[in-house]
């Protein structure tokens, strides 16, 4: 059913590797395009306000807050959410990590803390503690488990750069 | 019990579902034709709705219907006098559309159902409302003037009780202060917003996926407002997004998504917007007034702590503030008074440790500015007036009580002894460095509660309970306690929570839940054992038919004979003797029989808490550098859990002393900062080195394994600790929550 | 309010502002973060969406006279890790740092920095007036909540403030704005980009309707040598300015040369006072001389109850700044 005068946009976006086809009006937000449209609710909506991180996805690499953006605007681009990391089988380095290091407590805000870790991996802007404490502050963690995060975060760098912070 | 698991840091059992993103949270659940519902809010702090035109929204296209108090059902909530939930206050409780009346700003006054979320979220901009307004008053500091006595309270209120003659002792005490403390109101805001998905089944028939910390409680809620038959309906929250007690009352989107789905036959989802978490619950503000008295060796002579606390003005919200000023120190004299302040916002809510965390706050602050009156160690003080008993409650011992420890062991690591009592006196770069402690307590409560075991023919055990984990960690203690139970791999061990199918279990807040729990657990695992024993032992030939439960242990999948392990049956074997898929039992206690063991006792957990602040004096701007909290909270389940626990606290007493605040525009009644950009949480950047130890403490009185709670203790005394900090780092003493940077440039 | 929006992307900047100027409620996209913000709080309608990232504006071209021209889309993130703009223009790249979150920065572009609009609490909420949002309907900041509004230049229709790092260093930079009507295209001064509130609070800046910024030119002299961002906010990281100040000289034998200031969180724009400039110009750098300009500066500074304290503070950050630019000190 078509809910209004205005078109209906079809837009492919490769998701998690797989091309998938949204058809979708213009004032879808990515994250309620991945939330509600893609079914994938592993992103999720902490404040719809970039205010908070919990909806940090990745888009062609870098980490971005889906819900500042609309759907229709990423036609082509290549998106990488928490469900494209690893499995339950197969943890993604930071995902295994986030265990190990307990970093976090209710878990609403982890699926967008670990991508802006990857994000910020990819980014390679961080050479010490005091960088990778700003460069995590885009993301809320309202059980405070930050200095588990931190952890977390700081030993993968470390074991994949060889550098220690 | 054998430790395998207990007492050792084990990983989340919930975790992997956590980091991959399949933990489902009460919005992420869906069914074919679910409807999205959209709050509206109202934008006046009192008055009443002159007119609500709809007509517009109506003619959004996939737009089903919207409901008002113009047109809502006639739902027995609006007539039936019992709609309190389990942790309703007093007073006549708050009906989301019975009628025009506006009772606080933000108050829901009508819902948007859409075939999508953004046609019924562009809809629900699209009514008209005109109001009328009435004079209305939302400043505590004014309300104070009119302060009372509560009548009645809520649950868990004590009156404070008063002894000695604080007045006479203060007048002539040797050395003594007084100030005025206040702490401003705060909002949960946990990271998942407030969603209730209604799955409709048919006439009285419904599934809810709630944000909830008491699956039980919204379902009796539900029931009762509804008129539902408490089979008909079932109620999960199997992750919970957060609490800090926000979920401790249902919230209006589970009444308002309820109601829909029932008139409309069809299943709805209703989610809040971050604005609208502020338009329930909060951490009420507090005026604490406060005297100390001593003698010149430091022994208190006097405490005066009287608090003036705001609530709504149709419930009477108490929290236990000035309380704890009697119980933490020993002291003959005390004078205790707390009043409510009735002000137009909504009724205040449970927020990790209501009461000490704000009533605390003034007396950490009160002894550090003591003990410079002194010339005192601020822990020196501490010992000098510790209560070796509880002299609030007929002078009970404790039931544990490690404080003294959590000072030393604090202390030491955190290099206590480095400290100059000077402000002013250590620098690095353009910061001035300042070190401050404080204590904290909490209350050590058990609640009754139920869990079913069940052995199963794959070899699991699964141990069920209607408990929830909002991040607390609750499906992982159940886990280790059970594999414990039955010496199994935790792989082997499933744990259920969440589902109001389950036995009941009460609302998880007040630092009770792993006590409760581990008495349940213990009682379902060991009657399942004993069942499954008597099989065994009654089978043909059976090896154990001499053997006794007592002399019996459990390991792997097999029930052996202590005294001769060559003497065993497997659980596998006594399944198919009993011809059985799964055998289960359930257990648990009652209240009653819990307390009475506990009665002669004082039961709490202790705290120390130690802080190094820089503060950059000329911007106003202060970084908590480290943190040691030493805690002596009885038997540690899950030491790797228990320190998130704690971190978490700590945290939260950071942004309690540094960011948190609700800002109100009193000409509006209205909270301006209504967002996460400009409510400020504490961020990663704000957070230094913090550490965590936990004191060795044995407890055989507050429960069977000695397990107190953590939930509250973090928080309690750590704003207190960043304020002595910051005034020894400059000198300045700010006695009004948060210490941002205007109140820190005003002052110099 | 997240209305129905019809949407299409546009190929040239002239297709964008012709776009633009069929319906007074079509609007231009960026990186959005503020936008959609606005847009869901209700506060905005939209008619169609123009997405303008595609248009080949996210380059940084170095010009003939040493300058730089940064494309109106070029991402902050971009802009401010881009190896030279971090060689010659540190303190763009510093101010940036300090701004919002990297997730906003790898989507924020250059002209939606500029174009974003005052985080004043009574604009973002419906239920109150503003004059901004609703011109003619009053601006409740002045007697309300005002801790963080505007001490300079602020008018009796609104004492809001321009929330960007960012802009505080272009202003101090001197950069200039390329701005693409229907009808021409046209450099303006970046200091003259955005207004003062007076009484038309609802426009920030110069721009039409039917004109877009293409890009940001840079002049030659980025104060590499002697520059610094300071800001004063509420919390280490993800905060608005209280204050903040982006400055940048020159020093010859210990002696005050070419001296820039601009302030920001204090005013509707990044606040710039060149009389404070000039008085320093051949001064010694000392903390006295400092706090000299910084009184200059502040000179006719009003509170408005809460927001008293920042007059105060906004000095101490101008001198702060001055200080570090002395040995390019980096504020953590």
């Amino acid at each position: 059913m078509n809910l209004s005068e205005k078109p209906t946009h079809s837009l492919i976006l490769k998701i998690n590797g797989t091309d998938t086809i949204l058809k979708i009006k213009p004032w879808t937000s990515l994250l309620d395009g991945l939330r509600e449209y893609a079914g994938l609710s592993g992103t999720k909506k902490g404040c719809d306000h970039g205010q908070c991180g919990a909806c940090t996805v990745l888009v062609d690499g870098k980490r971005i807050n889906s819900c500042l953006t609309l759907a229709v605007m990423h036609d082509g681009h290549e998106i990488t959410t928490i469900e494209g990391l690893g499995t339950l089988e197969n943890l993604h380095p930071l995902q295994a990590a986030f265990v190990e290091h307990d970093a976090f407590q209710c878990g609403y805000c982890t699926p967008g803390q670990i991508c802006s870790a990857v994000g910020l991996m990819n980014e390679g802007k961080v050479k010490t503690e005091d960088d990778l404490r700003e460069m995590m502050s885009g993301n809320l963690c309202r059980c405070g488990a930050y200095s588990n995060i931190f952890d977390a975060v700081k030993e993968v760098i470390n074991h994949k750069t060889g550098v220690l912070l | 019990m054998r430790e395998n698991y207990i007492g050792k840091a084990t990983n989340r059992v919930d975790g992997p579902l956590k980091v991959t993103g399949q933990a489902k949270f009460a919005a992420e659940f869906t069914t074919s034709g679910l409807l999205y519902g959209v709050v509206v809010s109202g934008e006046i702090a009192k008055g009443k709705i002159d007119s609500l035109d709809d007509s517009e929204a109506l003619k959004v296209e996939g737009v089903h219907k919207v409901f008002s108090h113009k047109n809502r059902p006639d739902i027995i909530h609006y007539i039936n006098k019992k709609h309190e939930d389990q942790d309703s206050p007093y007073g006549e409780h708050f009906k989301p559309f019975y009628d025009e009346k506006i009772l606080f700003n933000q108050q829901p006054i009508a819902l948007v159902v859409a075939e999508t979320f953004e046609a019924a979220r562009h809809a629900s901009k699209l009514i008209k409302i005109k109001y009328s307004e009435e004079p209305f008053l939302t400043d505590m500091q004014i309300a104070r003037l009119e302060a009372k006595k509560p009548d009645k309270g809520k649950m868990g209120w004590e009156k404070p009780k008063s002894r000695g003659d604080a007045e006479k002792s203060f007048a002539s005490a040797e050395v003594k202060f007084e100030n005025e403390y206040t702490t401003s109101i705060n909002t949960h805001n946990p990271m998942e917003m407030f969603a209730s998905t209604v799955i409709y089944h048919g006439p009285g028939k419904l599934t809810i996926y709630d944000k909830t910390q008491g699956v039980m409680n919204s379902l009796g809620y539900v029931c009762n407002i509804f008129d539902l038959k408490k089979d008909d309906v079932q109620v999960l929250s199997p992750y919970v997004g957060g609490g800090f007690g926000s979920g401790l009352r249902p919230q209006y989107q589970l009444m308002l998504a309820t109601m829909a789905a029932l008139d409309m036959k069809q299943s709805v989802r209703v989610v809040l917007t971050r604005q609208q978490m502020f338009s329930f619950g909060h951490r009420p503000g507090s005026i604490n007034t406060f005297k100390l008295g001593a003698d010149k060796s430091g022994a208190l002579t006097s405490i005066y702590h009287h608090v003036v606390q705001e609530t709504s003005m149709f419930e009477e919200y108490t929290e236990n503030i000035a309380s704890w000023s009697g119980v933490a120190y020993h002291c003959e004299n005390v004078d205790l008074d707390h009043k409510l302040a009735h002000v137009n916002l909504y009724t205040p809510l449970d927020m990790r440790a209501p009461g000490a965390a704000s009533g605390m706050f003034a007396l950490e602050c009160g002894l550090d500015e003591l003990a410079l009156k002194l010339n005192m160690d601020p822990i020196e003080l501490r010992l000098k007036n510790f209560a070796v008993n509880d002299q609030a409650h007929f002078h009970r011992p404790h039931a544990s009580n490690e404080l003294k420890a959590c000072y030393i062991e604090g202390a030491e690591k955190f290099g206590w002894s480095k400290r100059n009592s000077k402000p002013r006196s250590l620098k690095d770069g353009r910061k001035f460095v300042g070190y401050g402690m404080a204590g904290g307590m909490w209350e050590a409560n058990r609640q009754a509660i139920q869990v079913m075991a069940a052995y199963n023919k794959e070899g699991k055990l699964t141990v069920s309970s209607a408990s929830s984990d909002m991040g607390t960690g609750t499906y992982t203690i159940m886990a280790q306690m059970a594999a414990d139970s039955f010496g199994l791999h935790i792989d082997q061990v499933k744990a259920m929570i969440g589902d109001s199918k389950l036995p009941e279990a009460p609302l998880s807040g007040g630092s009770w839940t792993a006590a409760s729990l581990s008495h349940g657990v213990i009682f379902a695992c060991d009657k399942l054992k004993k069942t499954l024993f008597d099989s065994a032992k009654g089978m043909k030939n059976s090896p154990l038919s001499k053997s006794t439960f007592e002399g019996s242990v459990f390991k792997e999948g097999w029930v052996y004979d202590k005294t001769d392990l060559t003497k065993k049956v497997s659980l596998l074997d006594i399944l198919k003797h009993e011809k059985k898929d799964e055998i289960t039992e359930t257990d648990g206690e009652n209240k009653i029989m819990g307390m009475i063991k506990q009665m002669p006792y004082s039961k709490n957990t202790h705290a120390a808490v130690f802080v190094e602040v820089k503060v950059d004096e000329d911007l106003g701007m202060v970084e908590v550098t480290k943190v040691v909290s030493a805690v002596a909270a009885g038997k540690i389940l899950n030491p790797k859990t228990a320190r998130s626990q704690i971190l978490g606290g700590v945290v939260w007493g950071i942004s309690q002393a540094l960011h948190e605040t609700n800002l109100i525009d009193h000409n509006f009644g209205r909270i301006m900062n209504h967002s996460l950009a400009e409510y400020h949480i504490t961020v990663q950047k704000d957070v230094g080195n913090i550490e965590v130890i936990f004191i060795d403490e044995k407890d055989d009185v507050t429960s069977k394994m000695g397990v107190k709670g953590l939930g509250e203790i973090g928080i309690v005394g750590t704003a207190a600790a960043v304020a002595n900090a910051i005034y020894n780092a400059i000198g300045m003493r700010i006695r009004e929550l948060p210490i941002t940077p205007d109140k820190l440039i005003r002052a110099t | 309010m997240m209305s129905d929006f019809s949407f299409q992307r546009a190929k040239t900047p002239k297709e964008a502002v012709i776009l633009l100027g069929l319906h007074k409620d079509n609007k231009v996209i960026g990186g959005g973060t503020n936008l959609l913000d606005m847009m869901k709080e209700g506060m905005t309608d939209s008619h169609e969406i123009i997405d303008i990232n595609r248009m080949g504006l996210n380059k940084i071209i170095r010009n003939e006279d040493g300058g730089f021209l940064i494309g109106a889309s070029v991402t902050n993130t971009d802009l401010a890790y881009h190896k030279e703009i971090e060689k010659h223009y540190p303190l763009l790249s510093k101010a940036i740092l300090k701004g919002a979150s990297p997730q906003i920065r790898n989507m924020a572009t250059t002209a939606g920095n500029m174009l974003q609009r005052t985080r004043c609490y009574y604009f973002y909420d419906t239920a109150t007036p503003c004059n901004k949002r609703n011109p003619g309907s009053g601006c409740p900041a002045k007697t309300g909540v005002n801790h963080i509004h505007a001490i300079l230049g602020a008018s009796e229709s609104c004492i809001a403030v321009h929330p960007s790092d960012m802009c505080v260093a272009l202003a101090a930079l001197d950069a200039k704005v390329h701005i693409q009507g229907a009808k021409a295209e046209k450099i303006i001064p970046f200091v003259a980009f955005h207004k003062l509130p007076g009484n038309t609070p609802h426009l920030d800046n110069i721009l039409a309707h039917d004109e877009i910024i293409t890009g940001v030119e840079l002049p030659a002299n980025g104060f590499a040598k002697h520059h610094a961002y300071v800001k004063a906010r509420e919390r280490n990281s993800y905060a608005f300015a209280l204050a903040s100040a982006a400055v940048g000289y020159e020093l010859n034998d210990n002696l005050l040369g070419d001296v820039r200031i601009a302030l920001g969180g204090v005013a509707h724009k990044p606040w710039r006072n060149t009389e404070a400039e000039i008085f320093l110009k051949g001064k010694l750098p000392t903390k006295d001389n400092f706090r000299k300009a910084a009184e200059i500066i502040l000179e006719g500074a009003r509170g408005y109850g809460q927001n008293d304290f920042k007059i105060e503070l906004a000095k101490r950050v101008v001198v702060r700044a001055l200080e570090m630019a002395i040995n390019n000190e980096v504020q953590l």
